[in-house]
């Protein structure tokens, strides 16, 4: 089994206890998935009911199948301005 | 003309207005954010702005290309800061010009409170009492060392 690296920022990056995590992936595995393996982990806590994830910097929906190459990241809560 | 861009150095709201001025313009409107003294009644006294910079890039990017599609305008240029932040500092300014006035307001508008939903931009408020805090528009915030 391969892993995706899923990058991490601000709160997230504190709580899981650094900037990426490193995940076990299957062929086939969507957004969601990888968001449900994540919630096992310890600082999983903060993330909300549906947290925000990016696929090669843009927004994903958890039904997008994700690639091993790709650009995977937690988005916190959004706070510019 | 669009541009965009994420910075580290101090925003200049009269240099971005020198760059969408055309005589062919009757309106610039101008949107500049800066850091508050108080957040839900605390003192605050710094702000730390951090960004997932290449997903920013692009995300206010596409923000400015809708807002030029969807409003007309001529001219549109925003900038946000990222790093330490002092009060009264200008964390993003958003400048746009077109023929009209109502057209130019209504963009500005419309590309702040975008960047408020989509761009990935977080920031660590330092208050008076010593404490920081992730803010979270969605909850109350995250307490923090």
């Amino acid at each position: 089994m391969s892993t995706v690296t899923v990058q991490l920022f601000a709160s997230y990056a504190e709580s899981f206890g650094g900037p990426t995590l490193e995940i076990p992936f299957d062929p086939g595995s969507t957004v969601g998935d990888l968001v449900q393996s994540i919630r096992s982990l310890p600082g999983a806590y903060i993330l909300p009911e549906s947290p925000r994830v990016a696929v090669n910097r843009r927004f994903a929906s958890f039904d997008q199948v994700v690639d091993p190459q790709d650009e995977v990241a937690l988005i916190p809560p959004v706070a510019g301005g | 003309m669009r541009r965009s861009a994420i910075v580290t150095r101090e925003i200049d709201p009269a240099a971005l207005m020198a760059e969408v001025q055309s005589t062919q313009c009757g309106a610039i409107s101008v949107f500049a954010g800066t850091v508050r003294d108080t957040n839900d009644g605390r003192g605050v006294t710094a702000i730390d702005y951090s960004a997932y910079t290449s997903m920013a890039e692009s995300e206010l990017e596409r923000i400015l290309a809708e807002a030029q599609d969807r409003f007309g305008v001529m001219a549109i240029v925003a900038e946000h800061r990222v790093g330490a932040l002092a009060l009264g500092d200008v964390s993003v300014a958003i400048v746009a010009a077109h023929v009209h006035r109502a057209p130019a307001l209504d963009c500005t508008r419309f590309v702040i409170e975008e960047i408020k939903l989509r761009v990935p931009i977080w920031k660590r408020e330092h208050y008076a009492d010593g404490a920081r805090e992730w803010v979270d528009p969605t909850a109350r915030g995250v307490a923090t060392t």
